[in-house]
C-alpha cells in the first residue's frame, strides 16, 4: 500500500473540542493516520470534534469514504462532527455527495465549535 | 485572459469530479431520470465497506484503469448488463444497469482520474452509496472495487439478508477474475468485509417508493398502455 501523503496534527479547540488539521492528500491510503487522529481527538470529555480542511490538496472518492466511517465513529461514540476550512471546489463535493447532510459544514473554526 | 490573481489554485482533483447536482437528468432512464444521488447516510441498512482486490503483475496502475473503463461492462458476470455512457466513464456521466433481465437502475461517474474511477448510485437502486475502482502498486499491480453502502430500503435490506450481499460478492469477485484474465493474470481475488454500522436508519426506510425493482415491475406493467398511446 503507498505510503500516505497527508499529516493530521490534533489540538485543543475548547474544553470539549477538538481541532484536527489536514495538510496534504485524504485517500484510501490515509486510512491509518486519520483513524490514529480521530482516537487521539476522541478523548473523555471531547463532545466535538472539528476537521479543518485547510490544508487539503487533494481528495477522492476513497477519502470520502473515509470520512464517513470516521462520520459513524463519532456518531457511535455521541460526537458531533464539524467541518471548516473547504475551499469552494470540496464544498460542492460534500454537497454532490450529500456528506453535508450528515457533517455540518461552517466559515471558521469558532462557528465550527459553536454548531451555528 | 482576465483571470483573478488571487484566487485560489484549482485543486488536483479539479477536473476528477462530477458536477454538483441536485438531481440526475430526466432522460436518465427508468429508475435514474431525475432521482436524487444517494450517499451512504441516505440509506436504510447497516453499513458495509466491501473490499474486493486482484493481483495484477506487471501492468501499470494507469493502463489497469485505462482498459477497465474503455471494457468495464465486459468484466460483469453474463446476467447483468451494464450500458456505459455514450461519452465513455467520465465524471457526470450516467450509466445504466440492467440485472437479470428485469431490473432496470443506474449508476453516475462520481469521479475518475489515470488510477479509479467511482460511481454513486441513485434512489431506489439496491443499495445507497459508493463504489471505487483503482489500481495501485504494491509488492505487485493491485486491482481493486471498494464499496462503502448501506442497502437502500427495507425491502432491498431484507434482499440483502437472503442472499443478495453474497450474490453482490461473487459479482465483484468474478468481475476481478476477468480484470486480471483480461491481463493474462489467474490471481484469485481476495475479499474483506466490514461492518462498519449494524444501525439501520430508519428515517430512511420510505425509501421503499423509489425502490427499483418496484419500480421496473410497474414499468414492465404498463408498457402496454405506453404502446397504445405511442400509436395513437
Amino acid at each position: 500500500m503507498p505510503e500516505a501523503q497527508v499529516a493530521m496534527t490534533v489540538r485543543e479547540g475548547t474544553d470539549s473540542a477538538r481541532v484536527i488539521d489536514i495538510e496534504g492528500d485524504i485517500t484510501a491510503f490515509c486510512e491509518k493516520v486519520m483513524s490514529d487522529a480521530y482516537t487521539e481527538a476522541a478523548q473523555p470529555g471531547t463532545s466535538v470534534i472539528v476537521l479543518n480542511f485547510g490544508g487539503l490538496q487533494y481528495m477522492n472518492s476513497s477519502g470520502i469514504g473515509l470520512l464517513v466511517t470516521i462520520l459513524i465513529r463519532a456518531q457511535r461514540a455521541g460526537h458531533r462532527l464539524a467541518a471548516f476550512g473547504l475551499s469552494d471546489h470540496y464544498r460542492q463535493i460534500f454537497s454532490l455527495t450529500r456528506l453535508d447532510e450528515a457533517i455540518g459544514i461552517f466559515d471558521s473554526e469558532q462557528a465550527a465549535i459553536a454548531g451555528r | 485572459m482576465n483571470e483573478d490573481p488571487t484566487a485560489a489554485p484549482a485543486s488536483r482533483d479539479h477536473d476528477s469530479w462530477a458536477p454538483n447536482i441536485e438531481r440526475l437528468s430526466a432522460d436518465g432512464g427508468v429508475n435514474v431520470g431525475g432521482r436524487r444521488l444517494t450517499g451512504p447516510q441516505q440509506g436504510f441498512g447497516p453499513m458495509w465497506q466491501k473490499t474486493y482486490k486482484v493481483s495484477i503483475p506487471g501492468v501499470p496502475p494507469e493502463r489497469v484503469i485505462s482498459e477497465w473503463k474503455a471494457n468495464y461492462g465486459s468484466f460483469w458476470p453474463s446476467h447483468s448488463r451494464f450500458n456505459a455512457p455514450v461519452a465513455g466513464i467520465k465524471p457526470g456521466e450516467v450509466g445504466n444497469i440492467q440485472s437479470m433481465q428485469v431490473m432496470s437502475t443506474g449508476i453516475m461517474v462520481l469521479f475518475a482520474d489515470d488510477t479509479s474511477f467511482a460511481f454513486m448510485t441513485p434512489e431506489g437502486h439496491p443499495f445507497a452509496g459508493w463504489i471505487t475502482f483503482s489500481a495501485y502498486e504494491d509488492e505487485d499491480t493491485v486491482g481493486q472495487v471498494q464499496l462503502v453502502i448501506r442497502p437502500s430500503d427495507p425491502l432491498w435490506d431484507l434482499a440483502f439478508m437472503l442472499g443478495a450481499a453474497k450474490g453482490e460478492d461473487l459479482m465483484w469477485q468474478h468481475t476481478l477474475r476477468s480484470l486480471a484474465a483480461h491481463f493474462g493474470s489467474d490471481a484469485k481475488p481476495e475479499t474483506e468485509l466490514v461492518k462498519v454500522d449494524r444501525k439501520r436508519l430508519w428515517k430512511n426506510a420510505g425509501n421503499i417508493t423509489k425502490n427499483a425493482a418496484i419500480g421496473s415491475a410497474i414499468h414492465l406493467v404498463k408498457a402496454p398502455v405506453r404502446a397504445i398511446r405511442r400509436s395513437q
